[in-house]
């Protein structure tokens, strides 16, 4: 058993558990939208992120990965935590103005608008790889991938051409945060007319 | 590099016990004349740039033809970098060390006849110390040099680096030997940690304490573990571990075997960007001889300890430089980093206990050896001990390799070994640490060039990048180049570095022309602060510090673009005029010859003026006009 402080509140949480799961078995709340239990983290969403402190020490972390320790002091609202979760949904809003998920998420923080320059007004994927995850990991399909690097970064069938590893599962479909793998599945199985996955 | 070597060599033979070493080197010692006159031509990337190869085959061409008159005929040798490359192509007569500067084809037979005749050295092509005016002829009175301590490059320029004789000749494998005879692993371990030594790659993370991490996670999770070799060197202007690899490359095998044999890794990965051909050539090659003398490979110097190295390809990105996305692309999986709150030396490469070491870390590890823990700290200061290898670029003079111990003041690198900047002004600021790191300003510099007080200054060491700034730099446009920089390298996998760094970037574009307000400043601190805390690795982490360093020194100059509409560096396009002063122009007509736009027009002898309309900003006519009469404003 190891025992820790979440916003001030004592916890138990089991050895090798991370924040995160800790912090949901305590029914305290923190954003998450790359996260899901059926598939290894990945820490690119970053909006799980806490503050760890020691005395003057303090520290951002996220919490779906970083591993619970005896005496750790976690603070998931604090002001370094909401400037890190403000940008972030405010970046989100820019990169996928399409979805209804993101607008929502970021209203329930606050946040309703962006300061960033909208490229793609269609666009609802935020590149979180869960579909990417599931259907390698659960599935074991392998069907999808990240292709490109940086801001070129998409989803799609490897190498972007529709391929006849897809099963027809409608994992990724189930496990997407922001519903944009519905619109993208035929470009993974090979349906025309349909755009690629961006 | 071709082999240029022509000294008469022993068949490649398997040594089997640390005996047959000395004696090796006893017979490479005793064979070599230590009066033969040596012809050395540097081989960096460099002098190869400015002509080094045509240079070295009229050097031959010239000593075949003289063959008649030359006595002992002398040896011509290429060699690694020299360090000095702003006066490449280079060329120095040993054992005498005479020093030849910007040699051409032209001067071979000069050069060859001044050997052959014994009359003394060649003037025209000696150095000529910018201060005194007075021709320095020894390499070692060079003040460039004079000012270094050179620990880590001390074989460099001496040794052909594809020759393991050479090396061996010049005390390469000396401190495995002694490790293998007379240091327990532990020991090796105990020594590197007493050095104090911290990792040349970036963070200065205690080298010990790393190899200490690795014995204790190995004591958990047992073995295989591995030794890795960071070379990606992906820092703009920074190409110290590049010449490190090509002209030593034994040394860091030699540093990976110890660490290897202190580890009990049998295993090692030497991972080099793909665009670093030659490096790679010359660590193969390395390999190759190494293997074939038994100091690699199976039961290394009859010891029974066994290590193996191979060399993998950087596909050159950036990222990849970063710890656990370079051993996801040895994995051969897309270099994307994790975090790292499980850390390398317990899971690394394959998920088992690794090591990580910079090229420059693992060149030192047998000078720590051979010398001892204690002898290397006594180097530098007592928190960053031993040397460190910079390369010093930008408006500065003596553009190149310099390494000094750790604690010399910035000012005295910049002015001492680098001769200031060019027309004798003050420097503005020294970028250090690339990307990554931040600007010291002028005022600062006598601030000691070492981990903890770079740092404290707002910037850091890095790997060792040197770029220094005169006037003539902006610090809105250094900040955009280094974002701009980050955001092509980003790998895109964690939200804040992917989306955060581009609109960092297009807020100083903003800038640079003059829009912005406080309140974008505001922002920009604030979006800086959630980059930091919020991106995945340290690519994006650090992104910021160009800018924040840069705020946090010139401020002024961020608000005289934003509120005064003002370049006060004159290099922002969309905030400056060039305007020729009537006074001072002579009508010589050379500014209106080069101008790319035709926008300078004037009489002969007569003053001459830029068209506004016309003007592109270039700022040609301003180099070009010998009567300082263009002024930018
Ligand atoms: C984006 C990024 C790029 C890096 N590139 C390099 C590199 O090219 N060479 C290097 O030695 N270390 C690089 N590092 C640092 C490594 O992650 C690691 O700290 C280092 O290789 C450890 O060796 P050292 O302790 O000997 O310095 C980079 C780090 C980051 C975050
Ligand atoms: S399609 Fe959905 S699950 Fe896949 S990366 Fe995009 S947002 Fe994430
Ligand atoms: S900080 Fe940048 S480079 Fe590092 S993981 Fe995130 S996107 Fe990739
Ligand atoms: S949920 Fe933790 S990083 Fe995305
Ligand atoms: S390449 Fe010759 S001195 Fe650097």
């Amino acid at each position: 058993m190891v025992e820790f402080e979440i916003d001030g509140q004592k916890v138990q949480a089991q050895e090798g558990w991370t924040v995160l799961e800790t912090a949901r078995k305590y029914g305290i709340h923190i954003p998450t939208l790359c996260y899901h239990e059926a598939v290894k983290p990945s820490g690119a969403c970053r909006l799980c992120v806490v503050e760890l402190r020691e005395g003057d020490w303090s520290k951002v972390v996220i919490s779906c990965m970083y591993p619970v320790a005896e005496g750790l002091k976690v603070f998931t609202d604090s002001e370094r935590v909401k400037n890190v979760r403000r940008w972030i949904l405010e970046m989100l809003l820019a990169e996928c103005p399409a979805s209804e998920e993101i607008r929502q998420l970021a209203a329930q923080y606050g946040v309703t608008s962006t300061r960033f320059a909208i490229h793609d007004p269609d666009q609802d994927c935020i590149l979180c790889g869960l579909c990417v995850r599931v259907c390698a990991e659960v599935v074991g399909a392998n069907a999808i991938s990240t292709v490109g690097r940086g801001v070129h970064k998409q989803i799609g069938a490897p190498y972007l051409e529709p391929g006849s590893d897809c099963v027809a599962c409608g994992s990724c479909v189930t496990v997407c945060p922001t519903g944009a793998m519905r619109r993208r599945l035929d470009a993974v199985r090979g349906k025309p007319k349909v755009e690629l996955a961006r | 590099m071709a082999k240029a070597s022509n000294a008469a060599r022993p068949e490649p033979q398997r040594l089997n016990s640390v005996e047959e070493l000395a004696t090796l080197r006893q017979e490479l010692l005793d064979s070599k004349d230590p009066n033969q006159a040596e012809i050395v031509v540097c081989y960096g990337t460099g002098c190869l740039a400015s002509g080094a190869r045509q240079v070295e085959a009229a050097l031959k061409k010239a000593l075949k033809a003289a063959d008649m008159d030359v006595k002992v005929r002398p040896l011509i040798k290429t060699t690694g970098c020299r360090g000095f490359c702003s006066q490449g192509p280079l060329v120095v007569i040993q054992p005498e060390g005479i020093f030849y500067q910007k040699v051409s084809p032209q001067d071979a037979e000069d050069i060859v006849q001044a050997l052959a005749q014994d009359a003394g050295p060649v003037q025209r092509l000696l150095y000529r110390d910018p201060k005194t005016g007075e021709t320095i002829p020894h390499e070692k009175d060079i003040p460039f040099y004079k000012l270094q301590e050179r620990l880590v490059l001390r074989r460099i320029g001496s040794i052909d680096p594809t020759d393991i004789y050479d090396t061996i000749a010049a005390g390469g494998y000396q401190a495995l030997a002694k490790a293998l005879t007379s240091m327990e692993p532990e020991q090796v371990v105990a020594e590197v940690e007493k050095s104090g030594l911290r990792g040349r790659g970036g963070a200065g993370f205690p080298t010990g304490r790393k190899w200490r991490g690795a014995l204790k996670a190995i004591e958990k999770k047992g073995r295989p573990v591995y030794v890795v070799c960071n070379g990606d060197e992906g820092d703009p202007g920074a190409f110290m571990d590049c010449m490190v690899m090509e002209g030593d490359p034994h040394a860091v095998l030699e540093g990976m075997i110890l660490g290897a044999y202190a580890l009990g890794a049998e295993q090692g990965y030497l991972y080099v960007r793909a665009e670093y051909p030659v490096a790679i050539e010359h660590l193969s090659i390395a390999i190759e001889q190494a293997r074939s003398l038994g100091l690699l490979g199976e039961n290394i110097l009859g010891s029974g300890f066994s290590f193996d190295v191979r060399i993998n390809r950087g596909a050159g990105a950036f990222v990849c430089g970063e710890s656990t996305a370079l051993f996801t692309s040895i994995e051969g999986k897309a270099g994307e980093p994790r975090p790292k709150y499980v850390r390398s030396v317990e899971e690394g490469l394959w998920g088992r206990p690794t090591v990580l070491n910079n090229v420059e870390t693992w060149a030192n590890v047998p000078l720590i050896i051979e010398n001892g823990g204690d002898w290397y700290a006594g180097i530098g200061v007592p928190h960053s001990t031993g040397t460190k290898v910079f390369s010093l670029v930008g408006k500065v003079n003596n553009v190149g390799l310099v390494e000094v111990p750790m604690g010399v003041p910035l000012g005295h690198i910049v002015e001492e070994i680098g001769g200031g900047v060019p027309g004798g002004k003050p420097f503005k600021a020294v970028q250090t640490g690339g990307p990554s790191g931040g600007c010291i300003p002028y005022e600062l510099k006598d601030t000691p060039v070492d981990f903890d007080s770079l740092k404290a200054a707002g910037s850091m060491m890095g790997s060792g990048g040197m770029i220094v700034m005169d006037e003539r730099d902006c610090v809105v446009d250094v900040a955009r180049y280094f974002l701009r920089f980050l955001e092509e390298e980003s790998c895109g996998k964690c939200i804040p570095c992917r989306l955060g760094l581009t609109r960092m970037r297009e807020i100083l574009d903003d800038f640079s022309r003059g829009k912005g307000s406080q309140k974008d400043l505001e922002d920009l601190e604030s979006l800086a602060q959630a980059i930091k805390d919020g991106a995945l690795c340290a690519l994006g982490g650090s992104a910021p510090n160009p800018l924040l360093a840069t705020l946090r020194y010139f401020r002024d100059e961020y608000l005289a673009h934003i509120e005064g509409h003002k370049c006060p560096a004159g290099v922002c396009k969309d905030l400056i005029t060039y305007r020729i002063d009537p006074d001072k122009c002579t009508g010589c007509t050379s500014c209106a010859r080069m101008c790319p736009q035709g926008a300078i027009s004037g009489e002969k002898k007569k003053p001459h003026a830029i068209d506004e309309s016309a003007c592109i900003r270039c700022g040609i006519c301003l180099e070009t006009c010998e009567f300082g009469a263009v002024e930018v404003f």
